[in-house]
């Protein structure tokens, strides 16, 4: 093989191993540092550096330089000016004799010079600047042959191209990142719509405020205890703050009455599930059964609730879950009727009326969290400052609620006949 | 030193073994090793190839920074036991034009 042989194939080596670093790495900053080597071990050149140009800041920042030393700058002003120069020489080799009539030149002139750079090359992409290369002297001592151009020229594109993709992911990342900010951004002002709304339910009901919110609350405890994923969890309590939406459609005498309402003014409230399942539906709610909770939180599973008199598995779970907030917190607080029930006899209703309009799983789960509490497992205390801390720890609640958990079986035989 | 790259001191002589690193980016810890040796104070610096079957283009740039940091202190720099197809290469790209070839 002659000697220009080798050389090609030497120099053909290095174009291929290039095309491969660009194509492949996933590390942006070692592809460069290889980049450069694949350059200037081609044609044995001395020193070098490649430069990304920032259009916003208008500067040249250095990725990788090698033999430029400490004083070579490694950020490097560029002016509008000099940018549509280099635009306009296209991907072509600037040489430093040549690269004087540029304001850049002359701002680094010294530099330049005494690094001996004798070639620049503009990075030109797509009819954009992305970087340039400085390229020092041959190890040979001879000048750049048009072939070692050409060679430069081919591998300078890669180069380019390299960065020019890398521009491109950044400005992706920064927009995902944009709208990952504008969906945090709209979820937050979709929670403070659904507490403001909450709070509006519950302020035509003198009796009951805050109903709403504790609901919500309650619900969001029982997705924890059955294990449910944090966003799972929020839209429950979502689905428990805006249970009783369909409350602001019902006359509020009916439902501040302070004694048994009759035939007449029950059918009216009875309503309020599916109208408030029509008031949510057409909203686009980030989780999809809030509606469903509104409409059928009034459902029993052995098919006695309403508006549909639905059976067990008929009923969306996120609505067995609100159900038995709602009853929880109906049983605990003073109504216009009647006071509100003490623990210990709550606890037990939910015990007997499990399987019949609660789900067993979603009791178990209910009274496993307050019984986690109340014995130190879990030290937040929710109950506690939802209930009050006297009322929590009324005597007997424990046992009561070890008693339940034991009791409480999965599977009724209710449901089973419900269905044959 | 880096427990990777052998190296032989003998008085101010450091002789570094190139091994079969000289193709691929991680290659620079020869030149680390060498910049290393150099900043000790060595007064010749011998980069042995005896184990070295492939030098490519990555290699050539890691040998032209040695090359340049000997230069720049003042250091004599020596490429030893270079195999043949090796030692053209050196000479067409004109490495030869700064360090000294040697069989130890």
């Amino acid at each position: 093989m002659s000697e220009n042989q080798k050389q090609l194939v030497h120099t053909f080596s290095a174009l291929a191993e290039l095309g491969q670093e660009v194509a492949n790495k996933n590390n942006f900053q070692d592809m460069i540092r290889t980049s450069l080597h694949l350059l200037l071990g081609s044609l044995a050149i001395m020193r070098g550096g490649i430069a990304r140009y920032s259009r916003f800041g208008h500067e040249l920042n250095f990725l990788a330089v090698r033999g430029l030393g400490d004083e070579f700058p490694l950020t490097a002003a560029l002016g509008v000016e000099d940018e549509k120069e280099f635009l306009n020489s296209g991907m072509s080799d600037i040489e430093l004799s040549q690269a004087k009539m540029l304001a850049f030149f002359h701002r680094y002139q010294k530099v330049l010079e005494h690094k001996n750079i004798e070639i620049i090359m503009p990075l030109i992409i797509r009819d954009e600047l992305v970087g340039i290369i400085f390229l020092g002297e041959k190890a040979t001592g001879e000048p750049y042959t048009s072939g070692d151009k050409e060679v430069v020229r081919a591998m300078c594109r890669h180069i380019g191209v390299g960065i020019h993709q890398r521009n491109i992911m950044i400005e992706l990342e920064r927009k995902a990142d944009e709208t990952l900010n504008l969906y945090e951004d709209m979820r937050l002002t979709y929670s403070d719509t659904v507490r403001a709304f909450a709070a509006a339910i519950d302020c035509k009901d003198k009796y009951t405020e805050g109903h709403s919110v504790r609901v919500g609350k309650y619900s969001e405890i029982i997705a924890g205890e059955l294990g449910w994923s944090e966003d799972e969890k929020e839209g429950v309590a979502v689905a428990g703050y805006l249970h009783d939406v369909g409350k602001l459609t019902v006359d509020k005498n009916i439902i501040n009455a302070p004694y048994r309402i009759n035939a007449k003014q029950n059918a009216q409230l009875s309503k309020h599930p599916s109208v408030g399942y029509e008031i949510l539906k057409p909203i686009h709610h980030p989780y999809t059964d809030v509606p469903l909770a509104a409409k059928y939180h009034h459902e029993r599973i052995d098919g006695r609730g309403y508006p549909d008199g639905l059976f067990d598995r008929e009923i969306p779970y996120i609505a067995k879950i609100v159900n038995l907030a709602d009853s929880f917190d109906a049983m605990t607080t003073d109504r216009p009727y009647k006071r509100r029930r003490p623990a210990n006899e709550v606890i037990e209703d939910m015990k007997r009326n499990s399987g019949r309009q609660f789900s067993p799983e979603i009791v178990k789960a209910f009274c496993g969290a307050m019984l986690n509490e109340l014995t130190g497992t879990d030290k937040r205390k929710r109950f506690r400052r939802l209930l009050g801390a006297e009322y929590m720890e009324a005597e007997g609640i424990v046992p009561m609620l070890k008693n339940a958990l034991n009791s409480v079986d999965k599977s009724p035989a209710l449901t089973l006949v419900a269905m044959n | 030193m880096n427990i990777d790259i052998p190296v032989r001191n003998e008085g101010e002589i450091a002789t570094v073994y190139a091994s079969d690193y000289l193709n691929k980016i991680s290659g620079e810890k020869i030149e680390r090793e060498c910049r290393r040796q150099i900043a000790d104070g060595c007064s010749t610096l011998v980069v042995n190839f005896k184990d070295t079957e492939i030098v490519n283009s990555i290699g050539v740039s890691i040998l032209l920074g040695v090359i340049d940091a000997a230069s720049t202190a003042g250091t004599e720099i020596v490429f030893s036991d270079v195999s043949k197809d090796t030692g053209h290469l050196f000479e067409m790209l004109g490495l030869t034009n700064h360090v000294e070839m040697k069989d130890v």
